[in-house]
C-alpha cells in the first residue's frame, strides 16, 4: 500500500512540476493593449523630451546596449548587449568600442551596419548635414570627440576625457540607433527600427499600432503579435476602461496613489505596483530677484519645508525624501540618511527648523509686521498645482504671503527659461540614474535647463571630478558631497521624489517597472499574455 | 426672396472673412508658438535650430503675409500642413468631421425629439403632478454638466454591465453603434433637450391662451388636433430659434463629451491643436465651425418662413 502511495505521490509531483513548467513557458501571440495618456508630438525618440514617446516607440528600436528589461534597478551591472555583441574600454578609458551584431535588418529590409551607429551619434552631436528638428540630449555627448567605424561591424566612441557614465547614457531608452537611410522627418511620422515590433500606424489623438517583427534578430522574441496604444487623455475614462478590461495595462507610472486604491477596489485581480519614477518635485528660486537674492531668505525657505506633510497629503506616505539624486533603495547615488538629515531643513524637528528660519527672516528684515509678498508660479496641472498649494501654506510660517500663479503648459517652459518668475514649483525627471545626467543638466553654469541661474565654479570642478572617476565607491562619495552642497546652497530645493503606480491584468506576464528611471523599460519583447 | 438669399449669402461671406481675421490674429496674440513649446520643453536650445524651424514652418514671416498665404491656400483647397503630425491639415481634419457630425446630428435629434413633445405634454398638463415632474427633470438637465453626466454613464456601464462605452472606430453590431454614438449624444442632448422643453412649454402656454385656440375647441376640434395642429404650429418659432442656437453651441458641449467618451472628433482635436499652437489645424477647424454656425443660422431663418407663412423675406 505504501509503495502505491509513494508511486502516486511521485506521479503527482512530476505532474505538478510539469504543470508549473508549462505555466512558466511564455505563450506566443495576442495583442497587448495599453492606454496612452496623451497624443505624442511625434514618433522620434531622439527628438523627445517626454516618456510619452518612449513608451510606444521604444519597442520599435534597439540600442547598442540596454538596461536588462527584467531587472528593475538600472545600473552599470544591469547593462546588456543589444545591437552590440560586446563592448570594451581602452586602457586610458577614453575609447569605448562596440562589436556589432551581423545579419540584423532594419524593418524595411536594409542591413544594419556600423555606418548607422556613426550616423545616429553624428546627428546627436550636431555633426551631420542631416539635423533633428530638436535635439534635447545633445549635451549627453559633450565629452565624445567623435564616433569612428572599423569595417561594417565595429564602432568606437572616442572621448575627450574618461566618462564611465557614457555606457549608462547609451543604455537609456532615449538612445536608440536610427537608420542612416531614413530622414529625421520620416522618423517623426513613420519610424523604422530594428526592434521587436514594427511600426504600423500612428493616428494623432486616436491610437498607435505596432506589429510583431518576424525577422527580429533575437530568436523566439517577441512573444506578442502586436501592441496597441489607445490614446485616452482623460484619466477617469482611461482607468474605468482598464477596470472594464478594455486594456491589459495602464500607462506606466501614471496611476496616482489615491486612484490606485480605486483601481484595486474595482479590479481586485489587477496586479499593481508603486515605484519611484526618478522625478523630483522641487522649488526653483530666481536668485536674482529680491528678496530671494538674499541667501538667508533662500535658506529660511528651505528650512520652512515640512516634506513629510507633502508626502502624506499627496502620496499617503508613499514617496521619498532626498537630495538631487534619487533616494535609496531605488536610487544608486543618494546620500546616507544621517548625512541627509544633517542638511538644514532635512532634520526631523520641523518646529525647530522653522524657528531657525524665522530668525533668518528677521535678520533679512522680515517678521510678523513685514511679510514678503510673492507669487509661486507653476504649471496648471495637478502634479504641479497641488504641491504648490501646500508650499504656499507652509511658507506662511515664515512670513511669506505667497499667491498661486498657474501657468498654461505651453507657457510654462518659455516662462521658466526666460527666468520670468520669483518662486516656481517644478518637476525634474531624470532619464538615467546617473549624476552626470542630473548635475550637468540642472546645475551646470551654462545649461539651458539650469532654470535657477545657479552657478558655482567650485562645484563645477567637482562635477568633472566625479564624472571621470572610474572607482564607483570613490565616485559615490564625491556625488554625496556635491549633492549636500547643492542642498545647502538652496540651488533648487528638492521637496520629494515621486512614486507612481502601474497596474496590469493578471494574465500579463513579463512586465518590469524600473525603479530608478521612467524612460528605459518599454521594449516589451519579453512580455506575454497568459490567456 | 431670391435677392434676399443672395444678400444673406454675401453677408455670410463678409462675416466669414471677419472671423478669419479675428481667428488668425487672436491665435498669434496668444503667447507662445509651436517652436517655443517644442524647444523650451526639450531644453538645450540652439537658437540657430530654433530659427531654422521657424523659417521651415513659415512663422518667421510678417503676419499679414502669413494671413494672405493662408487665405490663398484656403481658396485653392490647400489648408497647409499640421505642425505636429507634419501631415496635410485636410487629411487630419476630414476623417474627424463625420464623427463629430454624427454625434452633433444625433444630439440635436434627441434634443428636439425629446424636448418638444415633453414641452407640449408639460404645457397641456400645466400645474399637474406630471408637469412638476417634467419641470424638475428639465431643471436637472440644465443643471448637470454634460461631462459629469458622461462620467456617470461610463461608471454605471462599468459597474452594471462590466463594459465601457468608449469610442469604437469600427462598430459592427447595433449595440456597438448605439454605445459609440447614441450614449455620448444623449449625454450632450440631455441639457439641450431640457432647454428645448422649457422653451416649448412656455411658448405653448402663451399660445394655448389665445382666442383662436378657444375657437378651435369651440368648433369641436380634438385635443390632439388643438395641441399639435393649432397650438404647436404657432408655438414652434421660438423653439426653432433655440434649436438653431443650440446647434451653434453644440461644439462647446462636444469638446467635453468627446474627451470623456474618448471620441476622436473635431472638438477634442481642436483643443489638442490649441495646446500645441498648431496654427494650420486651429485656424482651419475654427473656420469650418464658423461656416457650420453661419449656415445653421441661415437655415433657421429660412425655416421661419416655412413654419410661419406670414413671414416673407423681401428686399
Amino acid at each position: 500500500m505504501r509503495i502505491v502511495q509513494a508511486l502516486a505521490a511521485a506521479v503527482l509531483s512530476v505532474l505538478a512540476a510539469s504543470t508549473v513548467a508549462l505555466a512558466a513557458e511564455p505563450k506566443q501571440g495576442g495583442i497587448f493593449r495599453i492606454y496612452h495618456r496623451d497624443s505624442p508630438g511625434s514618433a522620434s525618440i531622439h527628438e523627445a523630451a517626454t516618456y510619452s514617446i518612449n513608451v510606444p516607440f521604444m519597442p520599435v528600436f534597439n540600442n547598442l546596449v540596454i538596461y536588462k528589461q527584467d531587472v528593475a534597478q538600472n545600473s552599470l551591472d544591469s547593462i546588456v548587449p543589444d545591437l552590440a555583441e560586446s563592448w570594451a574600454w581602452s586602457g586610458d578609458k577614453k575609447t569605448l568600442t562596440f562589436k556589432l551584431r551581423q545579419g540584423v535588418k532594419w524593418h524595411d529590409g536594409k542591413p544594419f551596419t556600423s555606418a548607422d551607429v556613426k550616423c545616429t551619434f553624428d546627428m546627436l552631436m550636431g555633426k551631420s548635414p542631416q539635423k533633428f528638428r530638436q535635439n534635447p540630449r545633445k549635451s549627453w555627448y559633450d565629452q565624445v570627440e567623435d564616433v569612428t567605424t572599423n569595417g561594417d561591424f565595429e564602432a568606437s566612441f572616442n572621448l575627450k576625457r574618461p566618462q564611465p557614465s557614457l555606457l549608462a547614457l547609451l543604455a537609456s531608452g532615449y538612445t536608440p540607433v536610427y537608420p542612416c537611410h531614413v530622414s529625421p522627418a520620416e522618423m517623426r511620422t513613420h519610424p523604422i527600427g530594428t526592434g521587436p515590433f514594427k511600426f504600423v500606424e500612428f493616428k494623432a489623438n486616436e491610437s498607435i499600432k505596432l506589429t510583431r517583427n518576424p525577422d527580429y534578430f533575437k530568436k523566439g522574441l517577441p512573444h506578442l503579435d502586436g501592441i496597441e496604444f489607445t490614446i485616452i487623455p482623460n484619466r477617469s475614462t482611461a482607468l474605468l476602461a482598464f477596470v472594464a478590461g478594455k486594456f491589459d495595462m495602464t500607462f506606466p507610472t501614471e496611476v496616482s496613489i489615491p486612484l490606485l486604491k480605486d483601481v484595486k477596489a474595482q479590479a481586485p485581480n489587477a496586479v499593481c505596483v508603486v515605484e519611484p519614477t526618478n522625478v523630483s518635485t522641487n522649488i526653483i528660486v530666481n536668485s536674482s530677484s529680491a528678496p530671494f537674492d538674499n541667501l538667508d531668505v533662500r535658506r529660511a525657505m528651505a528650512l520652512a519645508l515640512d516634506r513629510k506633510a507633502f508626502i502624506s497629503i499627496m502620496f499617503e506616505g508613499q514617496a521619498d525624501i532626498g537630495g538631487t539624486m534619487l533616494p535609496a533603495p531605488g536610487g544608486l547615488w543618494s546620500m546616507p540618511k544621517e548625512m541627509l538629515e544633517a542638511i538644514p531643513g532635512y532634520g526631523p524637528d520641523i518646529e525647530a527648523n522653522r524657528e531657525a528660519a524665522r530668525k533668518l527672516m528677521a535678520k533679512a528684515g522680515y517678521g510678523p509686521d513685514k511679510h514678503v509678498q510673492v507669487k509661486v508660479s507653476t504649471r496648471n496641472i495637478p502634479v504641479y498645482r497641488d504641491p504648490a498649494v501646500i508650499l504656499i501654506d507652509q511658507l506662511k510660517t515664515i512670513y511669506v504671503d505667497a499667491e498661486l500663479d498657474v501657468v498654461d503648459t505651453a507657457q510654462w517652459f518659455p516662462k521658466v527659461a526666460r527666468k520670468d518668475y520669483v518662486l516656481g514649483l517644478n518637476l525634474t525627471g531624470n532619464a538615467v540614474d546617473d549624476p552626470d545626467q542630473s548635475f550637468y543638466e540642472n546645475y551646470s553654469c551654462g545649461s539651458e535647463r539650469n532654470y535657477t541661474n545657479y552657478c558655482n565654479k567650485d562645484i563645477e570642478k567637482l562635477f568633472d571630478e566625479q564624472s571621470v572617476e572610474t572607482d564607483v565607491n570613490k565616485r559615490k562619495k564625491l556625488v554625496w558631497e556635491i549633492d549636500k552642497k547643492l542642498q545647502e546652497d538652496v540651488a533648487r530645493p528638492i521637496i520629494f521624489h515621486i512614486h507612481a503606480g502601474t497596474c496590469w491584468q493578471p494574465y500579463v506576464k513579463g512586465v518590469t517597472i524600473m525603479v530608478n528611471g521612467s524612460y528605459n523599460g518599454y521594449r516589451y519583447e519579453d512580455v506575454w499574455l497568459d490567456k | 426672396m431670391f435677392a434676399y438669399i443672395v444678400r444673406r449669402l454675401a453677408l455670410m461671406l463678409v462675416t466669414l472673412v471677419g472671423i478669419s481675421v479675428v481667428v488668425f490674429f487672436l491665435l498669434r496674440v496668444v503667447p507662445g508658438n509651436i517652436v517655443d513649446i517644442l524647444f523650451d520643453a526639450a531644453g538645450f536650445v540652439d537658437p540657430a535650430d530654433k530659427a531654422n524651424l521657424e523659417r521651415e514652418l513659415g512663422i518667421d514671416q510678417p503676419l499679414a503675409l502669413q494671413y494672405l498665404h493662408w487665405i490663398w491656400g484656403l481658396l485653392h483647397g490647400d489648408l497647409g500642413y499640421s505642425y505636429v503630425s507634419e501631415k496635410p491639415a485636410l487629411q487630419e481634419i476630414l476623417p474627424r468631421i463625420p464623427i463629430t457630425a454624427r454625434l452633433a446630428g444625433l444630439a440635436l435629434l434627441f434634443s428636439a425629439s425629446i424636448g418638444i413633445p415633453l414641452g407640449v405634454i408639460s404645457a397641456v398638463n400645466q400645474g399637474s403632478r406630471l408637469d412638476y415632474i417634467l419641470r424638475v427633470v428639465s431643471l436637472s438637465g440644465l443643471s448637470l454638466p454634460s461631462f459629469w453626466l458622461g462620467l456617470l454613464i461610463l461608471m454605471a456601464s462599468v459597474s452594471l454591465f462590466g463594459n465601457i462605452p468608449i469610442f469604437n472606430p469600427d462598430p459592427k453590431t447595433f449595440g456597438e453603434l448605439f454605445t459609440t454614438y447614441c450614449l455620448p449624444a444623449m449625454a450632450v442632448a440631455f441639457r439641450s433637450s431640457a432647454l428645448t422643453m422649457r422653451i416649448t412649454r412656455s411658448s405653448m402656454l402663451e399660445v394655448l391662451r389665445q382666442d383662436y385656440i378657444r375657437t378651435a375647441r369651440a368648433k369641436g376640434a380634438s385635443e390632439a388636433s388643438v395641441n399639435f395642429n393649432h397650438a404647436l404650429k404657432n408655438a414652434i418659432l421660438p423653439v426653432i430659434t433655440v434649436v438653431g442656437i443650440e446647434a451653434a453651441f453644440l461644439i462647446g458641449g462636444l469638446i467635453v463629451t468627446e474627451t470623456v467618451f474618448n471620441i476622436p472628433g473635431v472638438a477634442r482635436f481642436l483643443v489638442e491643436a490649441i495646446r500645441w499652437r498648431d496654427y494650420p489645424i486651429v485656424q482651419n477647424l475654427v473656420m469650418f465651425i464658423a461656416v457650420v454656425v453661419v449656415f445653421a443660422n441661415f437655415t433657421v431663418d429660412m425655416l421661419y418662413a416655412v413654419f410661419d407663412p406670414r413671414i416673407r423675406y423681401t428686399d
